[in-house]
């Protein structure tokens, strides 16, 4: 079993990565790039009760894995 | 005074902070390995700049949670004198001693060279020092040092004069070009809603003697210690004897 968790900056956050992204995609010649965000992939294995794991890794994204200041998560366990 | 200086793995500029605080400015200043949980009898603590725990995850993100910020932490809400320097002003945003956090700056580049520095307001233990419309000469070195807060937060730092210290022109003028880093408002440095913690990302202790070039840093330590004295009434009686 695994928590999945993505992390992406939020919306009034500059993210110049993105953007520095998003440039070199539409010189590749992709047309229609709205907007490119660059976040984070976590991968936590785990054993246990998926129902029990979700506030646990719900509470271990506020604390320590995102910071609500500047990022949003979301997570899926299975 | 006695000051604690902070090591992490991976801190770097523990050192220069030591040798500025101990060998230039005369105080006590003593190392203090990131799992103790008490900083003993200090009377302020410096958070060094450096890469602590490699930057993984975020910068000062981990260290937040070693025992020894546990203490600071205490130290801090009891009105103790607490300045993080670079990657310390980035760990006491991800502790919440301070508000906002520090992001990518926006050039992505790693900036590293010598900045001006307007210092909004001398109402603070670290800016006490500084003569009225002083701009300071200071280095910095950060990848990661746009400061960023919530609407809500930077209005509360403007009305409570938390902004001591924001990028400038040689003349004090707050423009883009000055600002190296993308930070709202030209930041550069906070204190709390307390003025006891400041977190800035220039590093004084890389200017605070002539022989580097520039001193302007000093004033940044001299400020707290004035602070220190009055506190004890150690600089009263220092005064009095002279």
């Amino acid at each position: 079993m695994k928590a999945k968790i993505v992390i992406t900056p939020k919306k009034a956050v500059l993210d110049p990565q993105g953007k520095t992204v998003q440039t070199a995609l539409e010189h590749m010649g992709y047309d229609g790039v709205k907007a490119v965000h660059v976040g984070k992939y976590l991968e936590i294995e785990l054993e246990g009760d998926a129902e029990s794991w979700r506030p646990k890794i719900d509470e271990a994204c506020h604390k320590l894995l995102s910071n609500p200041v500047i990022e949003d998560y979301h997570f899926t366990i299975e | 005074m006695r000051f604690a200086v902070l090591q992490f793995p991976g801190s770097n500029c523990d050192q220069d902070c030591v040798h500025v605080l101990s060998n230039v400015l005369g105080q006590d200043a003593d190392y203090l390995w990131h799992k103790e949980e008490s900083i003993g009898d200090a009377d302020a603590v410096v958070v060094p700049g450096g890469f602590s725990y490699g930057d993984y995850l975020r910068t000062g993100s981990i260290a937040q949670f070693s025992p020894v910020m546990n203490a600071v932490k205490a130290f801090a809400n009891a009105g103790g004198l607490v300045i993080g320097i670079c990657n310390g002003f980035q760990i006491l945003c991800e502790t919440g001693l301070l508000p906002g956090a520090l992001v990518r700056n926006r050039s992505l580049q790693f900036r590293c060279e010598t900045i001006y520095l307007k210092v909004p307001t001398t109402d603070s233990p670290f800016t006490s020092e500084v003569p009225e419309g002083k701009l300071l000469r200071v280095p910095i070195a950060h990848g990661e040092g746009c400061y960023f807060a919530a609407d809500e937060a930077l209005a509360k730092l403007r009305a409570n004069d938390q902004i001591i210290f924001q990028y400038a022109t040689e003349t004090g003028e707050l423009t883009d070009e000055a600002n190296p880093n993308g930070s709202l408002l030209n930041i550069a440095g906070i204190c709390n809603e307390g003025r006891n913690v400041c977190g800035m990302m220039p590093h004084p202790e890389r200017a605070s003697e002539n022989v580097l070039g520039v001193d302007d840093g000093r004033l940044v330590f001299e400020s707290m210690l004035r602070h220190l004295e009055a506190k004890t009434g150690v600089g009263q009686a220092v005064t009095a004897e002279a």
